[in-house]
């Protein structure tokens, strides 16, 4: 189902035919490697296409929002051995806008690549994919074969004396794997888990050698980014959050789904977009990130415009742009007590704090859950999170962090209700009719 | 240099540190657990997080690289709060057994729980529980103890060379543990006991045995190989429990290998010698000790008086102390005999008289790691020499080229620039040619006499890339080393080999050494316990029987050369004296009078290392039974035989006439050969033995040390053969075959496939008693289907 609704359309302009227009001759027919072209006919600098990407302030999709083109800058220009990576390691709770970028429209995301690596002069990339999206995977697979065989891969592209060959890799569902230098390691065939930083990909990434890595949709975007003008890509957006982003909206909405809005489109119009709240219920929270951004209760997400700035100021994250909406229905206690468990899963057991730290928070939100609360386990919490955030290699201790101090910061009086009565604040009933599964009133 | 301040005392550092070194420098002691300064940096345990001007999180000190001006606090309130966070983190799933754990006492965690935990833990959940692992008969596990610090998983990576560990399954589940099915295995297992900082990784053999308070240590030196890596040997109720390594960064690092580490065990073998025994009329009778003594001196006198000094042979294990060799030389040269020699596995002796001073490691232990260039001549290296392997390996990794020429391609664990793996008796030629080749590449003339070596012959593309190597060092290989190990030593044309390498150093403008086979093998010769002009050695006092022999620590039949000649002449002796701390079947068999002398636990005593470092040591725990240091028994013997010059009443003494004073290092090192005649000739007909000494066999204690013996580096002998040549034999691995040597005894050994070993050679090892019959390590075998 390529079911969306855009406004000002990029990412998703090839979207519209659903399956039937991914391959090599529909992404051609929509002006697809004409950039690449332009930039190898008119042999571009790698300077001037680095600028143009910076002006378009385009910030990394994969939820960092880290500069792309800065990024691009830092890589060292002597050094002869380099890589492009892409991480469709893409495994936040809620998110799923890259595995649609790579079942409709997989050329775009080659492309990127292509001009990423002759942006900082790699001959090689990988695309890391989730092992969970093995159809993308596999479409990938046929997507590369298609660029190869039209002179898009390889050496000499097109002609000029530009080379660079990609190849698919596929994870097998790990989310550290998504951390980027924890993708690294996977691809270089070990555990995957991050590495200290610095130094940075940059310098040090891929097998030693620096790398570039940047998110699905961030590579997915450079060729409209050339095609339009880094300026004319930033005015879609608002100063310092540049362009259209994809947002995955899920949860008790009426159309869940991907849709691709410029940055600072007000939240409001977003859950518009999806068909607003199911059952036309009252709005109670929004995850506005991914899984672990910091949960925003509706009164001030509603608030809200969708960029980087706005939900910061908020206090929580536009993360990968992974919207989690929430209902009346909710019992944010067992809502946490799952995000809990996916982190307590998902450590990858390097650091200690996190190794120890995501178990202790799941078992006592469990315990709350179930009835075991006692009256100290919020402060309990909160200092465990403090002993956790900062404290590690990679972020995903702080990721376990922000959802339990949020959820206990904005919600507390429903954790203490759990706690002294035993049993939910949202009666189960109400629960099980929100749900989804079962039908309001059926036993 | 970098100027950084650290709790407001300042410093200067060099480019490149750690916060966690720049600390150590200021005496600073930031909590670690992960961090070990001979490891790569993990990173992981969180512990040493401090506080850093103008960063706003906690920075790891063992990974934050300084940066001029740089500000830490180590004691600051935010670093104290991240640092008792994580320790309570990491006590929350450890199950505090302290009362039970072996680590219990000298435990990093338990005394860092002391300075950064609480009293109690708020942690009410349910702790969890980890699966022990087999990591074989040496370490011991308690996994719910780990806390992941994956400091055994860098050692065996990093240190020991092949990843034998690991850590599977993520987040709280996380475990450490070998391969399914498969234990740690490498030669150097030991230290990954010594870099737990919990009690996950325990000792085997020492398990349960003793609380670590309860020891007593002494400061001791290893009696195995040549290293002579120090010791901290810790005993119970004057019996050793332990033995652990002495840190000393010129011999050992901070490493032993597990040989040096559990060969302890041995010392309470059932095979001790506790009360001294004379053969009286077939029959074994345990007697005073002065009854034996008296007995052992007559049986010397007698011979000396009937048949002249010249028909005694006196054979000193090369582990024996330099102490006890010298005054066993005293005592024999006293008695009017020249045939006295330590070098029991030499087969060749043509370099004596030669020599202009002592063979050596023509270096320091501590600038093998400085040489960019290495050929390794003929050397089980990993197994005979497993911390110079080691080292190598960690210069590798630095850039060093590292080639070896030997007649078996084990694998050392370390990235090889080039190999050259030919047969025994082509070694020489080999060399021979590597010479050649740097001789061209240097545009210089090559020694005449290498003209003939046959071209056809050996595998010269091998020998040239060798060379090239060689040369490609800094200053056309000023810093390459040539280092001749045990198998070159015991080499039927070792005086060869030694005047190659000699020549190969020189057009280097190198330097070439010995990897010394035992732990005094510089030491006998600094003793002077070998033959001068007319004095027999120890393969010509073995062919040509004598009369009487004095043993001193070694057993013959499985330490000479040639064990099977070494048991016949023996046991056609008239009379044999043997100080030994253990006794066996072929001892029983072959001595008149068993002398009880102490290993080197229970007497003081002197060992020259491999780079001729004098290391002395005291006992470290009383004799057992009626046994008595060597030393002493010797000069008693000297006493009663009225020789002049017997009167010392200590080791001190000894050494210091020995070495005339107490030197640091002995004098007269000097590998140089004067005038060696080459031999180039290479025509054996039949399949040629390699013969290996096993790293488990290769002296007596190690022989008795339970542990030990179960490891995989213990296996029972087989006769390996590459694929040609089990081929060409009718052979299949597996197969039970019948080896003979020269139409004597056969031994029945099953066959092995052995892909690195060159074509036309059978390699049996030596010192076990299932291959005593094969006689000499080198020689001619037949092999047929048993």
């Amino acid at each position: 189902m390529a079911l969306i609704d855009t406004i000002n359309p990029l990412l998703t302009t090839g979207w519209s035919k659903g399956d039937a227009g991914w391959s090599l001759k529909d992404y051609e027919a929509r002006g697809g490697y004409v950039q690449l072209k332009r930039i190898l006919a008119s042999k571009m600098t790698q300077d001037d296409l680095i600028a143009e990407v910076k002006k378009s302030v385009l910030r990394g999709r994969g939820g960092a929002g880290f500069p792309t083109g800065l990024k691009w800058s830092f890589m060292p220009k002597a050094a002869p051995e380099k890589y492009v990576v892409c991480n469709t390691d893409e495994g936040e709770p809620g998110t799923f806008k890259d595995r649609d970028l790579m079942r409709f429209d997989p050329h775009s995301v080659i492309e990127g690549m292509i001009i990423a690596a002759y942006a900082v002069g790699a001959k090689l990339g990988y695309n890391y994919i989730h092992g969970e999206i093995f159809d993308m995977y596999q479409r990938f697979e046929e997507a590369l074969d298609q660029a190869r065989a039209a002179g898009y891969l390889g050496n000499n592209i097109l002609g000029s004396d530009f080379s660079f060959d990609l190849f698919a890799h596929h994870g097998w569902g790990a989310y550290i794997c998504g951390e980027e230098t924890g993708l690294l390691e996977s691809i270089e065939g070990k555990k995957g888990q991050p590495r200290y930083k610095p130094p940075f990909p940059a310098n040090f990434g891929l097998y030693g050698k620096p790398t570039t890595i940047n998110n699905t949709e961030t590579f997915a975007a450079i060729p409209f980014i050339l095609g339009m003008g880094g300026e004319a890509y930033l005015n879609l957006g608002k100063p310092n959050n540049g362009g259209t982003k994809l947002f995955s909206v899920s949860g008790h909405v009426n159309r869940p789904g991907n849709y691709e809005v410029p940055m600072g489109t007000p939240f409001a119009k977003l859950l518009e977009m999806a068909g607003g709240m199911r059952g036309g219920r009252k709005l109670k929270a929004v995850i506005p990130g991914g899984s672990s951004a910091p949960v925003l209760p509706a009164d001030i997400m509603m608030e809200c415009t969708m960029d980087y700035d706005s939900i910061a100021k908020a206090g929580s994250m536009l993360g990968s742009g992974a919207v989690i909406v929430m209902d009346e229905t909710v019992c944010m206690v067992k809502a946490l007590e799952r995000l809990s468990y996916f982190y307590f899963e998902e450590s990858c057991g390097q650091c200690t704090p996190c190794r120890e730290g995501s178990g202790w928070l799941y078992r006592v939100v469990h315990r709350i859950e179930h009835g075991e609360g006692r009256p100290e386990d919020l402060d309990l919490l909160n200092r465990v999170t403090d002993n956790m955030m900062g404290k590690t290699i990679c972020a995903l201790a702080d990721a376990a962090a922000f959802p339990v101090r949020s959820f206990i910061k904005h919600f507390k009086s429903e954790f203490e209700y759990h706690i002294e009565n035993k049993k939910c604040l949202v009666d189960p009933e109400v629960q099980r009719a929100g749900s989804g599964f079962f039908k309001a009133g059926a036993a | 240099m970098l100027e950084i301040e650290i709790d407001g005392k300042t410093l200067q550092v060099a480019d490149g540190s750690t916060i966690i070194e720049a600390a150590h420098q200021l005496g600073t002691y930031i909590p670690h657990f992960c961090y070990h300064k001979k490891l790569s940096i993990a990173a992981n345990c969180r512990m040493c997080l401090v506080q850093v001007e103008k960063a706003p999180k906690p920075m790891p000190a063992c990974a934050t690289p300084v940066t001029n001006g740089m500000k830490v606090f180590t004691h600051s309130e935010l670093a104290v709060k991240a640092q008792k966070g994580v320790m309570e983190f990491l006590l929350i799933n450890h199950p505090l057994d302290c009362p039970i754990c072996d680590q219990g006492g000298e435990c990093q965690l338990q005394d860092l729980a002391v300075g950064y935990g609480e009293s109690a833990s708020q942690y009410q959940e349910e702790k969890r529980v980890v699966p022990d692992k087999d990591l074989g008969p040496l370490v011991s596990t308690d996994m719910t103890r780990c806390i992941n610090c994956t400091r055994c998983i860098r050692f065996t990576a990093e240190i020991a060379g092949f990843m034998e560990l690991g850590q599977s399954f993520r987040g709280e589940r996380a475990e450490v543990m070998p391969f399914i099915g498969k234990t740690v295995d490498t030669e150097l297992s030991g230290n990954i006991i010594d870099l737990c900082p919990v009690g996950a990784l325990t000792s085997k053999p020492f398990r349960f045995s003793a609380r670590t308070w309860e020891l007593s240590r002494r400061k001791s030196v290893s009696p195995h190989d040549g290293l002579g890596s120090n010791l901290i040997v810790q005993t119970k109720h004057d019996r050793v429990m332990r033995v652990l390594p002495l840190e000393n960064e010129d011999i050992n690092e901070c490493w032993l290998t597990d040989k040096e580490r559990f060969s302890y065990q041995g010392l309470s073998s059932a095979e001790r010698l506790t009360k001294p025994m004379v053969k009286q009329g077939g029959e074994w009778k345990e007697v005073d000790w002065s009854v034996a003594l008296d007995y052992a001196s007559h049986a010397l006198r007698d011979v000396a008086k009937t048949h002249g000094g010249a028909a005694i042979g006196g054979l000193l294990s090369p582990h024996a102390t330099l102490e006890e060799m010298y005054l066993a030389q005293k005592l024999l040269r006293g008695l009017d005999s020249e045939n006295i020699d330590f070098r029991l596995r030499q087969s060749d002796f043509s370099a004596d008289g030669k020599r202009k001073g002592t063979p050596w490691l023509g270096m320091k232990i501590a600038d093998i790691g400085r040489l960019d260039r290495v050929l390794v001549v003929g050397s089980f290296l990993r197994k005979d020499h497993p911390l110079v392997a080691q080292r190598l390996r960690q210069s590798a990794k630095r850039g060093a080229q590292i080639s070896i020429l030997h007649s078996a391609d084990d694998d050392l664990l370390i990235k090889l620039a080039a190999r050259a793996i030919a047969a025994p008796s082509q070694l020489p030629a080999v060399l021979a040619e590597v010479v050649k080749a740097v001789a061209e590449l240097k545009g210089v003339a090559a020694d005449p006499a290498l003209a003939k070596v046959g071209a056809g012959l050996v595998d010269v593309n091998a020998a040239k890339k060798i060379a090239a190597s060689l040369v490609s060092g800094s200053d056309g290989g000023k810093c390459a080393g040539i280092l001749l190990g045990n198998f070159a030593q015991q080499h039927p044309q070792a005086a060869t080999l030694s005047a190659l390498a000699q020549q190969l150093a020189g057009l280097l403008g190198g330097s070439f050494g010995f990897l010394g086979e035992a732990a005094n093998s510089v030491g006998g010769y600094a003793a002077k316990a070998i033959p001068t002009a007319g004095g027999l050695n120890a393969a010509a006092m073995l062919k040509d029987p004598r009369h009487a022999y004095v043993v001193v620590g070694a057993e013959p039949e499985l330490d000479c050369a040639d064990g099977a000649q070494a048991l016949a002449s023996l046991t056609k002796a008239a009379a044999v004296v043997v100080l030994s701390p253990f006794k066996s079947q072929a001892m029983l068999d072959y001595a008149a009078v068993l002398l009880p002398v102490s290993p080197f636990s229970e007497t003081s005593g002197t060992f020259v290392n491999t780079e001729g470092r004098v290391q002395s040591f005291y006992a470290a725990a009383k004799p057992l039974g009626e046994a008595r240091p060597a030393w002493k028994v010797l000069r008693v013997l000297g006493n009663l035989l009225d020789l002049n010059g017997f009167a010392f009443n200590s080791s001190e003494e000894v050494r210091a006439e020995a070495l005339d004073g107490q030197p640091e290092f002995v004098s007269g090192l000097d590998n140089g050969i004067d005038g060696a005649t080459l031999n180039l000739t290479a025509s054996p007909n039949g399949l040629e033995r390699v013969a290996d000494v096993p790293i488990h066999f290769s002296d007596p204690l190690v022989r008795r040390a339970p542990a030990l013996q179960q490891a995989a580096d213990s296996a029972a002998p087989t006769a390996r053969m590459n694929a040609a040549t089990l081929a060409k034999c009718g052979l299949a691995s597996g197969d039970k075959v019948k080896v003979g040597a020269g139409g004597t005894a056969a031994v029945t050994l099953p066959a092995q496939f052995d892909a690195g070993l060159p074509d036309g050679v059978v390699r049996i090892a030596a010192a076990h008693a299932d291959t005593v019959a094969l006689g000499a390590m080198s020689s001619v075998l037949s092999v047929e289907k048993a």
